[in-house]
């Protein structure tokens, strides 16, 4: 299978700080792959750097490259607005725009103009809701802010958000991590399901969930790829000390 | 011994409590007084006659609407000015604007201007606009003079507020793919709206009480018209009050008090719409 994404010795500074040092990564296609390590280890940073939302930080700086489909999304002519609709993204503290539940999936179709004509949009609306498994607890109440929304729901929304614009990729960046046990099964059954039609990438605190959900998994320490497998091979075989240590709960 | 200095701590809180009220009182105390003392010289010469007259010699005569009209037409024009200036310059300094030494220089800058006292402003407008740019003193003259004495403290305002929009809005926004236009146009700015409204009316509210700048650059203490354009020549509120006072006679007086009480009433108007617009963009935000 090609990869949909490859790094290859990628390094990521910010100011003087390397954060992230040659890491060379394939992340296969329609699978969910996991970045599991301590905190500050750098996996939520090589996240980022898939679709440059470091680019935003002032005083970062990245070396090597990224291929996307064998493109390098830090060439001289990548259009990062572009890259950014094909590579969407959930963050860990849910972030819905103060705005209406249906503004709110219907944005990233708005200011891409992927949406021609009110029926277009609405139907594209409620199929990103019904992806992210909001649309029955949501769809007599569209017009209603989102903020009166739970957490689960919010992240739920914000994932809807996401797959509106139908990227090929979704990053993820402990999307449960603030949500209770009920709302994370939620989220882990939806990240099952969608990977069927999308390439997912999760960060995660959380090694029993990388163990339910991904298909590959990545220990990242101290700004290093320590390990990168199959998640059953690292989390009973694993060919590191350091990653055997961390996965038994050893440290971290 | 955990007891006392539990008893010792509630001690100091209630203390705290009632000094903190104390000043308070004091503070709304001196603010009644005022109003009362302008009330009781100035309320029985409020009426219909005396908002819609014009000046005149004998003080049962004079009038105040060509000040009051003047008043609100150099207001709105500040704000036509110095509003859609000030939030583009603080837009650009918050969001576009790199953390260079320059910005730095012109953002300490902006916060000096803000400090600058009113008359200096109206010395830059008597030489800017009324001399060099020609407007004579005029409406225009005017109020672009005002425009500057508040634009810093619009652009602070503005600032303040878009720093408090979460960061976490910004990156949702540019993650679906929006340009930094976008982000700010359609997310940053309608929740930093509420802010910069309030921060705008209490920056005109400031504005339409100055009478230093405005005498500086030459507006007239007797005008018996209101303005009609932005070439007319004007006067304000402050200045007819500052008129008044200064006569001899006690009948001019009284006309001054109630000129004052038309005055607070105008900026009690002006923040009451602050409070309101802000409280409903606030809710409609959520």
């Amino acid at each position: 299978m090609t990869p949909k994404i490859r790094a290859q010795e990628l390094s990521f500074y910010y100011g003087a700080v390397r954060a992230l040092q040659d890491i060379s990564v394939e992340i296969q296609p329609n699978l969910v792959t996991a970045f599991i390590g301590p905190s500050g280890c750098g996996k939520s940073t090589f996240l980022r750097t898939l679709n440059r939302m470091n680019d935003i930080i002032p005083g970062t700086r990245v070396e090597g490259r990224v291929l996307l489909d064998e493109t390098n999304i830090y060439g001289p002519h990548v259009d990062v607005v572009a890259l950014r609709r094909r590579v969407g993204m959930v963050f860990q503290k849910s972030n819905p725009f103060p705005k209406s539940i249906f503004d709110n999936a219907a944005y990233g179709l708005r200011i891409n103009d992927l949406a021609h004509g009110r029926a277009e949009l609405t139907a594209r609306v409620e199929e990103s809701l019904r992806q992210a498994a909001l649309w029955d607890e949501v769809k007599d109440r569209l017009q209603e802010s989102a903020l009166a929304l739970s957490g689960g729901q919010q992240q739920r929304l914000c994932i809807a958000r996401a797959l509106a614009v139908r990227p090929e990729i979704l990053l993820m960046d402990e999307p449960a991590s603030a949500l209770d046990p009920m709302a994370t099964q939620r989220i882990e059954e939806l990240v099952y399901e969608l990977k069927k039609t999308y390439t997912i990438v999760i960060v995660t605190h959380n090694m029993q969930q990388a163990a339910r959900v991904s298909d590959h998994t990545a220990f990242f320490w101290l700004g290093r790829l320590i390990e990168y497998d199959r998640t059953d091979k690292i989390f009973t075989n694993p060919a590191e000390k350091l990653t055997e240590d961390y996965v038994t709960g050893r440290f971290g | 011994m955990i007891g006392s200095a539990t008893a010792r701590r509630r001690v100091l809180d209630v203390g705290f409590q009632i000094s903190a009220l104390a000043i308070l009182c004091l503070a709304l105390a001196a603010l009644a007084a005022l109003i009362v003392d302008v009330w009781r010289d100035g309320a029985p010469r409020l009426s219909f006659d005396f908002l819609t007259g014009f000046p005149s010699r004998r003080p049962e005569n004079a009038g105040i609407w060509h000040a009051l009209s003047g008043s609100i037409v150099v207001i709105l024009v500040t704000a036509a000015l110095s509003v859609p200036i000030g939030v583009a310059a603080a837009i650009y300094l918050e969001e576009y604007g790199t953390r260079s030494v320059t910005a730095r220089l012109i953002e300490i800058n902006i916060t000096n201007l803000a400090a600058v006292p009113s008359i200096i402003y109206g010395l830059l407008g008597l030489g800017l606009f009324v001399r060099t740019l020609g407007m004579g003193r005029s409406v225009l003259a005017g109020a672009s003079t005002l425009a500057l004495l508040v634009l810093p403290v619009i652009i602070l305002a503005t600032r303040e507020a878009l720093r408090a929009v979460p960061p976490s809005i910004r990156e949702g926004s540019y993650a679906l793919g929006a340009t930094k236009w976008q982000t700010v146009w359609y997310q940053v700015l309608p929740v930093a709206l509420p802010g910069i409204l309030t921060g705008t009316i209490l920056a005109l509210s400031r504005a339409i009480g100055e009478t230093a700048p405005l005498i500086t650059i030459g507006a007239l203490t007797f005008v018996a018209f209101a303005p009609d354009g932005l070439w007319s020549p004007f006067t304000v509120l402050p200045i007819q009050i500052f008129n008044w006072v200064s006569r001899p006679q006690p009948a001019f007086q009284v006309n001054a008090a109630a000129a004052i009480l038309v005055l607070l009433a105008l900026l009690l108007t002006m923040n009451a719409a602050a409070i309101w617009l802000r409280d409903r963009f606030q809710r409609k935000l959520q």
